[in-house]
Parts: C-alpha cells; sequence; structure tokens
C-alpha cells in the first residue's frame, strides 16, 4: 500500500508533515490529500486529526478533493493579469470545458488558480504538474494541452 | 573545439529551452559534430529566451536569441559547421547589437556566474573563483572579523526589510545559548520578483558558499534553506548541490578540514505567500501552520525551536562570498550613502525586455526602464512602476528620475522588497491594478488578524465596486480610513504593507478613481464594464469583419455600407476594436 510506504519514508516526527503531505498527495491516482491520508498521518504522528486537517488546508498546493492527471496551475497574479492572463484563462475554460477547480470528465486536466509562478518576465505563465510554460499565446497553449491529454 | 551553452533555467526551458537542447544534440549526434555541448542558467535576458550561446576557438562568445529548434539545426550547420555567424538572430556578441544596452549598466555580484558556469558543476563554480571566501575566512578571520566586514561592506537585507545584515548577525552571534541556526529565505512569492529563483537554479553555490560563512560567524552548525514547492527545479539544483558539496568535504563534520561543522537540510513549503514571512517561516518549518507571530522576541533571539536564529534572503547571501573576496569596501564604493552595493531587480509588464538586471544602487527608474528594459512594448507611452509588489506601490512616469536606494523610495510610498519592477503603460487602469494586488494579497492573508482577513476584503469589496461602475461619492475616503486601520491593527508585514498599492495610487492618480467614480469612464479603457464601444460612420468601410468577429451578433450594416453597434447587445468584449483593419471602431 503506497501509504505506508509514504509515511515509513519519514521519521515520525511533526517537522516533517509538510514532506509526508506532499508524498501522499503525489502518490494518490487523484493527486490529492484523501481523508484516510489525513487519518493515517494523525496516526503516525501521534497528533489530532484537526491538526493534521488544519495543516493541509492551509498550504494551498494540497487539496482534499480529487483531481486530474494534468493540473493546470494559472497565475493570475498582477505582473500575468497586465500580459493577459484573462485571456489565457478564457481560452483554457473554453478548450476544455471547465471551470477553475474542476476536472474534465476523462479525467485528464483540473484547472486551479496559482499565485505568481516567478517567471514574470515571460508572461504569461502557467505551470502543469511540475513544468512551466511561459509566453503563451492561443496556439502555443493548444499544442502544449493536446500534446499532454494524451499522456499519462 | 567551439563551445555551445543552452539556457535551461526555468524561464529558458519553459520558453520551450529543452527542445532546442534535444535538437542540437540531434544534430552533434546525426552529423558526428565535435562541438562541446553544456547547459547554463540565466542570463537574464527572459525577452529573448530560449537562449543558444557558441564559443568558438578564439574564444569569442556569440549569444543567440528565440532559438526555435529549426534556428538551432541553421546555427549548427552555418556557424559550427562551416564557422559563419548566423548574424540575423544575434543578441550579443562582440559586434555591437541593440541587446547591448541591456548590459551596458549592469555590474554583476549577485549574478556572476549566471548563464555562464553549469550550475550542475561544483568544478566551474571552484573554477570561476568559487568556494575561496569561506577558505579564506577560516583561515584568517574570527567570526567577529568576517561580521565586521559584512557590517562595513553596508550590505542590507534583500528579502525586503533591508536590515543592516553584518547588526543581525552580531545579535545572533551575541544571543545566549549554545545551539544556533541559519536559514534561507527562499520562499520568494512577491508578484514580479523572480530572482531569487534564477539564481538558485543559475548559481546555487554562491547561496550555499555565503550560508557557510555565515554559520561560521554566528556560530551554527545546521542551516535550512525554505523554499517554495512552486520551484521545483530550484529545489532539484539544491540537492544535487548540496549533495556534491558534501562529497568534497565543503559541508558536513570539519569543512574544508577546519574544525568548523556545518550542514544543510531543504524544506519546502507548500504554496503560502505569508510562509515568507520569517516567524511564519519558521512555524512552517517546526511543521506547523505558517502563521506569523507577534515580534518581539525577534528570531535572533528566539527562532527556530525557540533557539537563536539567523535568516537572510537568497540574494543577501549570494553577496557574501564576494564582499569577503573583495572587500567590504569596494561593496560600499557602489550605491548611494544609505544603500550600498547592487540589487538585482526584476523587469516585467509592459516593458519591452522583461528579465533581470544587476545595477549599482541609486540608478534611476528611467535608466533601469529605457537604457535596460528598452522602453515600452509597441511603442506606448510609460505610466507607472509598480515597486515591491502587493507590499510597495506605484511610483508614476514623472517621476522616473529618482534614484532607486531604500530610502528615496521609501518616499514614494512603495518599498523597495525583494526588487520586482512591474511596468505600467497608459493602458494600464491603475485602480484596475491596485484592486488586483490587493486581491492577491487578500487571497494570501492568514486570517489571524480581524483587520488583514476582513479589512482588506473590504476594501477589496469598494474596489471592485468602483471598477464596475458602482462607485460611491465617499469610497475613497473609506479606502483611506479602512487603509489606515489596516496598517495599524496587524501583526505582521503582509497586513501592515496590504494598503499601500492602494494609498499610492491615490496619491499619484486621484484624477483615475475620480472618473470611475463620478463620470463612470476608465480613462484607460481597460475596465470593460465602463468601456463603450461605437462605430465612426465616415471611417467605415463596410467591410463586415467587425460584424463576423462579434460573438453577441450585436453589429448589423449592408456590405460596404458604415455599420453599427446596438449597445443592447454588445457585451463588450473588445473583438471589433481588435478586427477593425480601419480604425473605424473606437473605444470610450
Ligand atoms: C508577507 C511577507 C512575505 C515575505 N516573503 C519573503 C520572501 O519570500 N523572501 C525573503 O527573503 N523575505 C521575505 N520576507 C521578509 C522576511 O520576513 C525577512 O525579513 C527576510 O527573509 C530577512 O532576510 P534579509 O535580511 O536578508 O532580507 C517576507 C515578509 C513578509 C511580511
Ligand atoms: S497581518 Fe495578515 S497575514 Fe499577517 S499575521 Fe495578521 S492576518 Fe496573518
Ligand atoms: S465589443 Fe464585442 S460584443 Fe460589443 S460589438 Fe464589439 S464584438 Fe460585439
Ligand atoms: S471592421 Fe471596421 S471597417 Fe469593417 S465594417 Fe467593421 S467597423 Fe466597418
Ligand atoms: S506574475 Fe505570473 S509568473 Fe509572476
Ligand atoms: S532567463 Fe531565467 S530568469 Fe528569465
Amino acid at each position: 500500500m503506497y501509504r505506508e510506504a509514504a509515511l515509513n519514508k519519514f521519521e515520525p516526527e511533526k517537522r516533517n508533515i509538510l514532506y509526508i503531505l506532499h508524498e501522499l498527495q503525489d502518490l494518490n491516482p487523484q493527486h490529492y490529500v484523501a481523508k484516510e491520508d489525513i487519518e493515517a498521518v494523525a496516526d503516525y504522528l501521534n497528533v489530532p486529526y484537526s491538526f493534521v486537517h488544519g495543516v493541509a488546508t492551509f498550504y494551498t498546493m494540497f487539496s482534499l478533493t480529487p483531481r486530474g492527471r494534468h493540473i493546470i496551475r494559472l497565475c493570475d497574479s498582477p505582473p500575468c493579469h497586465l500580459m493577459g492572463s484573462t485571456s489565457t484563462l478564457d481560452h483554457i475554460r473554453n478548450k476544455l470545458g471547465i471551470e477553475v477547480g474542476q476536472t474534465t470528465p476523462d479525467g485528464a486536466f483540473t484547472l486551479e488558480l496559482a499565485s505568481c509562478l516567478g517567471v514574470c518576465g515571460i508572461a504569461p505563465a502557467i505551470m502543469i504538474n511540475e513544468e512551466m510554460f511561459g509566453k503563451l499565446t492561443p496556439e502555443r497553449l493548444d499544442a502544449i494541452l493536446d500534446e499532454r491529454r494524451n499522456s499519462i | 573545439m567551439k563551445t555551445i551553452k543552452v539556457g535551461l533555467g526555468t524561464c529558458g526551458v519553459s520558453a520551450g529551452g529543452e527542445k532546442t537542447y534535444e535538437a542540437i544534440k540531434d544534430e552533434i549526434e546525426k552529423q558526428n559534430i565535435q562541438v562541446m555541448l553544456r547547459e547554463t542558467g540565466c542570463n537574464g535576458m527572459c525577452y529573448r529566451e530560449p537562449l543558444m550561446e557558441v564559443i568558438d576557438e578564439q574564444n569569442h562568445a556569440f549569444v543567440y536569441g528565440e532559438v526555435t529548434p529549426e534556428k538551432a539545426k541553421r546555427i549548427m550547420t552555418e556557424h559550427i559547421l562551416a564557422g559563419k555567424p548566423v548574424s540575423e538572430w544575434i543578441v550579443q556578441s562582440g559586434v555591437p547589437s541593440e541587446d547591448d544596452s541591456f548590459f551596458k549598466k549592469q555590474n554583476r555580484i549577485v549574478l556572476r556566474n549566471c548563464g555562464i558556469i553549469d550550475p550542475n558543476s561544483i568544478d566551474e563554480y571552484i573554477a570561476a573563483g568559487g568556494y575561496q571566501a569561506i577558505q579564506k575566512v577560516l583561515r584568517e578571520y574570527t567570526p567577529e572579523d568576517v561580521i565586521d566586514v559584512i557590517t562595513r561592506s553596508g550590505l542590507r537585507g534583500r528579502g525586503g526589510g533591508g536590515f543592516l545584515s553584518g547588526v543581525k548577525w552580531k545579535f545572533c552571534r551575541q544571543a545566549e545559548g549554545r545551539k544556533k541556526y541559519i536559514i534561507c529565505n527562499a520562499d520568494e512569492g512577491d508578484p514580479g520578483a523572480f530572482m531569487d529563483r534564477s539564481t538558485l537554479e543559475s548559481d546555487p553555490h554562491s547561496v550555499l558558499e555565503g550560508m557557510m560563512i555565515c554559520a561560521y560567524a554566528i556560530g551554527a552548525e545546521d542551516g535550512y534553506i525554505y523554499c517554495r514547492a512552486e520551484y521545483p527545479k530550484a529545489v532539484q539544483r539544491l540537492k544535487d548541490s548540496i549533495r556534491r558539496a558534501l562529497g568534497k568535504g565543503f559541508l558536513g563534520k570539519n569543512i574544508f578540514g577546519s574544525n568548523v561543522n556545518f550542514s544543510i537540510k531543504i524544506k519546502e513549503g507548500a504554496g503560502a505567500f505569508v510562509c515568507g514571512e520569517e516567524t511564519a517561516l519558521i512555524a512552517s518549518i517546526e511543521g506547523k501552520r505558517g502563521m506569523p507571530r507577534f515580534r518581539p522576541p525577534f528570531p535572533a533571539n528566539k527562532g527556530l525551536w525557540g533557539k537563536p536564529t539567523n535568516i537572510n534572503n537568497v540574494e543577501t547571501f549570494a553577496n557574501v562570498a564576494w564582499i569577503i573576496m573583495n572587500g567590504p569596501e569596494a561593496f560600499a564604493a557602489m550605491g548611494t550613502e544609505n544603500s550600498k552595493g547592487t540589487k538585482v531587480f526584476a523587469l516585467s509588464g509592459k516593458v519591452a525586455r522583461g528579465g533581470l538586471a544587476e545595477v549599482p544602487m541609486g540608478i534611476t527608474i528611467n535608466e533601469i526602464v529605457y537604457d535596460i528594459g528598452g522602453g515600452i512594448k509597441d511603442g506606448k507611452k510609460f505610466k507607472a512602476v509598480q515597486m515591491g509588489g502587493p507590499s510597495g506601490g506605484s511610483i508614476p512616469a514623472s517621476m522616473g528620475d529618482l534614484q532607486i536606494d531604500y530610502q528615496q523610495i521609501n518616499k514614494t510610498g512603495a518599498i523597495m522588497g525583494s526588487g520586482g519592477l512591474v511596468v505600467m503603460d497608459e493602458t494600464t487602469c491603475m485602480v484596475d491594478m491596485a484592486k488586483f494586488f490587493l486581491r492577491f494579497t487578500q487571497d494570501e492573508s492568514c486570517g489571524k488578524c480581524t483587520f488583514c482577513r476582513i479589512g482588506t476584503k473590504r476594501m477589496l469589496e469598494i474596489l471592485e465596486r468602483i471598477t464596475d461602475g458602482n462607485g460611491r461619492e465617499g469610497d475613497v475616503e473609506l479606502l483611506r480610513d479602512l487603509a489606515s486601520q489596516i496598517r495599524n491593527n496587524t501583526i505582521c508585514g503582509l497586513g501592515q504593507t496590504a494598503p499601500n498599492p492602494v494609498l499610492t495610487t491615490l496619491k499619484y492618480f486621484p484624477e483615475e478613481y475620480e472618473a470611475h467614480i463620478r463620470d463612470k469612464k476608465c480613462p484607460a479603457h481597460s475596465c470593460s464594464a465602463l468601456v463603450t464601444y461605437a462605430i465612426k460612420a465616415d471611417a467605415c468601410k463596410g467591410c463586415m469583419a467587425c460584424a463576423k468577429a462579434c460573438p453577441a451578433e450585436a453589429i448589423k450594416g449592408e456590405k460596404k455600407k458604415p455599420h453599427e453597434i446596438d449597445p443592447e447587445k454588445c457585451v463588450k468584449c473588445g473583438k471589433c476594436f481588435e478586427t477593425c483593419k480601419f480604425g473605424a471602431v473606437i473605444k470610450d
């Protein structure tokens, strides 16, 4: 079971909680922190469920609901906004037929908003899983999304 | 043999650098070309990414910009094989080019190796003079000497506060207790700032060396780097670099054969801007929710796990080795009375050249925007620059001759912050910009202080109704009132500075607020609710292009006859304005 393996990678110390949550979320086939994950972490670290839940909800990178294979995080901070992130968002919403926070029916994409991704010099920018993309145009976006839809 | 370097910092990769790299590698294999292919970090020209550099047998360097895989193939054939540089794509070489002014006023200390060395190679860092400073310190300096040198250099923290680093080190050195920590703050989250990411990706060892020197000065054996999880490449680079330094005995027990021990651990954040605040960062490392606490006590006395802790920013640490090697006087010789040395600025927004530039303190805003940034994109007019991100403010173009240092910038109501410069042009609505910065802070508030949580929300609601055309008399006064209450009733910098973007735009652009509230007009034609579209009958050729483009079927007219927009149907998408080739559609 991936859950046990993930936990055992780290000492049962409170300071490891972010590592553990990252690991569990990465290994979860639906890329989220499930209720069972929170329970397991609370047991492992010997802290209340509410503590783990509190930490998991505090940080925006943890999702408590299931997500798709490719998590699109669109930067909507001011520099990207200046460079047209609103049209980028519209294009993705139209193309994938989902709103922010939703997942496509085929489970390929989840769309989220993010704060500055640190590539403002090539705005507007998005991150898909661990990959960053900048200087986005509708054509570039189409190519990127099409390439990814079919990959695992 | 020639050498090829491809910039594979995150900027380079996200602009397509990896595909370029692969194409070059393919060519090399296919044609069996004798050439060295290396990876490097960022030279700061984000606007020209992907970048490819060719260094020939005579050691002449040619930097190519916007290199697609196709362009790379031609460069391989013509330059690498036939020895004939493809001049039209060269952005930097011995021959003058329009991009030269990007570098002319720069003076690189922090970025000294960025875009030059391979960040995956500790040997290249050493060959560039790296790890000399720490050895000199271990050999010749007492911890007090180090603190004295850093103090005399006048180095101030580059993370936002601008506190004198030497003084801070001294506090921590003198704090009671045997066990001490140092932390490198790599949680860079200010929208518009990306110098820390670039430095970590392009020259990670310079930061590690700065930390080693600091650890020695303070008497700490354990260091942490807290890096935001949105920077996977930087995290990977750091992990690899720490491993390499350990392998050489530069970290761990008895570093460089001395009796000093020092090790570094990496902690990743998980997407919370407020964790950049030092007490929140410490809470986050300890495994708690990253909430700031009231100071004092300061981390220098009571930090990580209650022990004396020194926190510095990435850029602050990256200056340290240079100061040791070149002396505090050389550093203090640059800059202004109260701000010494250089600062890395990140240029973004409507500037022609977005990127990273390191310049001596005291340079003017105009020099950065025009000489380095190449002016405004598409020939538009420069309107303002936001300095210091969401904690800072907008400085109008009319103050472009202002010399940038901590004091001068503070006087405007903005702050130096981490050095983000977001450039705005005549099409930017200042009320809308203030709204977006405030929305950022509102989103990122940790919720501990009522005025930060609720007050910013109220301010945001007011700004939203102003830009929606529902602003009321008295809204400006209400904004000011809320701003001063938030400022005075919050415990961390996030809340205390949150009103700055609103206050500075109110100060320098009051007429834009007036126009929105009183006349229901957006002078920059940016707030869609306040813009109206119409067709000038005498300019309209009746080409029907706009009618086809209109998603709301709001445009009627016969072929070759003037068209008309039905304001009732128009959804103000602006498609007609973009479509008309004859300038017949007017925005008001
Ligand atoms: C909301 C908030 C966010 C901050 N984010 C950062 C950051 O991302 N990086 C940083 O170095 N300092 C940040 N700071 C400043 C730190 O609290 C601290 O002053 C700094 O790391 C000290 O390093 P320095 O003296 O080298 O500047 C932030 C402060 C606040 C209030
Ligand atoms: S000012 Fe805002 S972010 Fe800072 S502690 Fe208070 S609520 Fe949290
Ligand atoms: S702004 Fe959009 S909806 Fe209005 S007339 Fe033009 S194209 Fe049609
Ligand atoms: S596109 Fe311009 S010229 Fe053509 S019909 Fe529309 S307004 Fe007239
Ligand atoms: S604002 Fe979008 S990457 Fe920085
Ligand atoms: S080129 Fe890497 S910072 Fe932009």
